[in-house]
């Protein structure tokens, strides 16, 4: 089984992304379970989703507390919410931002994790480009289909395509591969890094 | 079909299916998106002929329920929580009268304090309503026992609530099996009300009934439910036999066979008390699970027969009967009348606190060595109860015991969980 865990605040579309990964994962034969951490929504304060994805029926209903993969969609909550709680020296994190670990003061706290498994995409860029709205939810699954390979780009663009038409469809795909190909550089960028 | 669909969804669109031809509805948490959906399905013609009615309050809501019942319509509804007890009145009106209106219950704690969250205090404080109740494990049991529920509903002239934890699951996004339009009309025939107000055909229903019958009335509503632990198993079957799904039914064994230990519940906690069950028998731990889906009518002869061969049993559940403990544990113990097994009641899950894998097994490791209380309550946070208990105990204006504990407790939305 594999557990992702999805920190942003309300309004950001978190509940939206754990079911966006649930259905890019049940388009390609396996089990899902996506929710939310319930709590009176309010548009700002921190949200919490999960997504499990497993290749057998999923029956555990206690919420991801050590996740496989975190991805963090408001980087503000880095230093207000626990959000490391449970993520193990080998787990994969995406964080939506414009600036590195480093710039996030993070770079000392990650010392120790696999530096391929830990990228910074700058997911709200990339959805102010295609939709002109700063809701980074479906360009950061593109960009962790990239980091994880756990669902393809095509089960991502799927998933938002049930989900949404039109315009919001076609903004969201797109920012959904800006994303993936951006984290797909910077993966071959580090690898090339660390073969030199 | 297969889906990748929210819970409250999914029920939706099988509502549908059951094509009810009144749905009545007042919001409330968690429960909501089950009738916002079936709204838009009448709205946009899929769920045709259908009313759609917005009342006005539950009260209202079940109500309009019992009028679209009597006049021989299939009436729907939904609630949770405060909305339950505010129509409380009319249910029981509605199960005396004998009237087969199907309401989804997504389970919610009851106030005061108020809390949104999970749990079955809501449905167990109506468990005496004369409505069956049945549990849903998953959300494709909770799709599945609203089809078996008109089924049952109108075979009996009998309401059935269908129960489903809030939130867990009616907000949860997980692969459900949707049937077909066609399935469901072969397997649920057209409504034949046993009672029917018809200007045509006049007749009046509802009487007042002296001490010369009363006891008799009541009588026959104990024996229909005494009816339907017949007719809920063989529903289950057939409805086995046309879907091809064990959903539904009196009750829900899991690993049992020789088991030492088991562990008794109903709704979904029992997907993560089947993982620690799995867990503890790769470890050679002599454990099981017994799920209950209809707590009523209450399945006695199934309970014991699964429970018998056991030397313990914990009763986990998810409601308090303030000054005595378990709700289900009463029940259960007297299925149990005469054996002589360990009972342990164990309230877990209040108000949406979360049933971990971790708890679970120190809880049934605790009951295996018979160190538990016999009524122990999962992850009670003692040290915030004493703190109040301090402040009261130290002056008579100590304040609102809610506000006192939240402050004790802190910021919360730091956490995870």
């Amino acid at each position: 089984m594999f557990e992702v865990r999805i920190h942003g605040r309300g309004g950001q579309g978190v509940v939206t992304a754990a079911e966006l990964l649930s259905v890019a994962a049940f388009v390609e034969g396996r089990h899902a379970q996506a929710f939310p951490s319930f709590g009176s929504e309010r548009t700002g304060a921190p949200v919490v989703a999960f997504c499990r994805i497993d290749d057998r029926e999923i029956r555990t209903r206690e919420p991801v507390m050590r996740p496989d993969a975190l991805i963090v969609q408001d980087p503000t909550l880095l230093h207000q919410v626990s959000v490391f709680e449970g993520l193990s020296s080998d787990g994969y994190l995406l964080i939506n931002s414009g600036r590195d670990f480093a710039g996030l003061g993070l770079g000392e706290f990650l010392a120790g994790f696999r530096p391929e498994r830990l990228l910074v995409v700058p997911a709200s860029q990339f959805a102010m480009t295609r939709l002109r709205r700063p809701v980074p939810n479906a360009a950061l699954l593109g960009g962790f289909a990239a980091l994880s390979g756990l669902v393809s780009l095509d089960s991502v663009i799927a998933a938002i395509r049930q989900r949404f038409h039109g315009p919001v469809a076609d903004g969201n795909a797109a920012a959904a591969t800006d994303a993936f190909d951006f984290v797909r550089a910077e993966m071959r960028e580090l690898s090339d890094a660390a073969s030199d | 079909m297969l889906r990748q669909i929210e819970g409250s969804r999914a029920v939706a669109e099988t509502v549908a299916l059951c094509r009810p031809e009144v749905i009545c509805a007042y919001p409330i948490s968690p429960q909501t998106h089950i009738v916002e959906a079936l709204s838009g399905l009448v709205k946009d013609g899929s769920l045709h002929p259908c009313e759609f009615v917005n009342v006005e309050s539950e009260f209202a809501a079940m109500s309009v329920a019992i009028g679209a019942s009597a006049t021989g319509a299939r009436a729907y509804t939904a609630t949770a929580s405060q909305g339950l007890l505010y129509m409380t009145e009319a249910i029981y009106n509605a199960s005396g009268l004998g009237l087969p209106i199907v309401m989804t219950v997504a389970n919610r704690a009851i106030g005061a304090p108020i809390n949104i969250w999970n749990d079955h205090s809501d449905a167990m404080s109506q468990r005496d309503c004369g409505w069956i109740q049945l549990y849903a494990r998953t959300n494709q049991e909770a799709a599945d026992l609203h089809v078996q529920a008109f089924r049952i509903a109108e075979e009996l002239s009998l309401p059935v609530m269908v129960c489903m934890d809030g939130f867990v699951l009616t907000h949860a996004v997980e692969r459900v099996d949707l049937p077909t339009q066609d399935q469901v009309d072969a397997f649920l025939p057209p409504y034949e009300p046993r009672q029917v107000l018809d200007p045509a055909d006049p007749v009046s229903i509802g009487a007042m009934v002296g001490p010369e019958a009363f006891t008799e009335v009541r009588y026959l509503a104990h024996e229909k439910q005494m009816q339907a632990l017949e007719l809920i198993p063989t529903v289950a079957a057939e409805f086995a036999q046309a879907f091809g799904r064990d959903s539904g039914g009196l009750v829900h064994p899991y690993r049992t066979e020789g088991a030492d230990t088991i562990v008794v519940a109903l709704g979904s906690v029992l997907g993560t008390i089947a993982d620690v069950v799995d867990e503890l028998r790769d470890e050679g731990v002599s454990i099981g699970a017994l799920g209950i889906t209809s707590f009523r009518p209450f399945p006695l002869d199934a309970v014991r027969a699964a429970l018998s061969g056991a030397k313990r049993v914990v009763v986990l559940e998810r409601a308090l009967a303030v000054g005595i403990g378990g709700i289900v544990s009463a029940n259960v113990r007297m299925a149990l009348s005469g054996l002589l097994l360990h009972g342990y009641t164990v309230i877990a899950g209040l108000g949406g606190r979360t049933i971990t894998k971790v708890s679970l097994r120190n809880l049934f490791a605790e009951a295996i060595a018979d160190a538990l209380e016999p009524l122990t309550f999962l992850d009670l946070d003692r040290s915030l109860v004493d703190r109040e208990l301090a402040r009261m105990a130290e002056r008579r204006r100590s304040g609102p015991t809610a506000e006192n504990m939240l402050r004790d407790v802190g910021p919360i939305a730091a956490r995870v969980r």
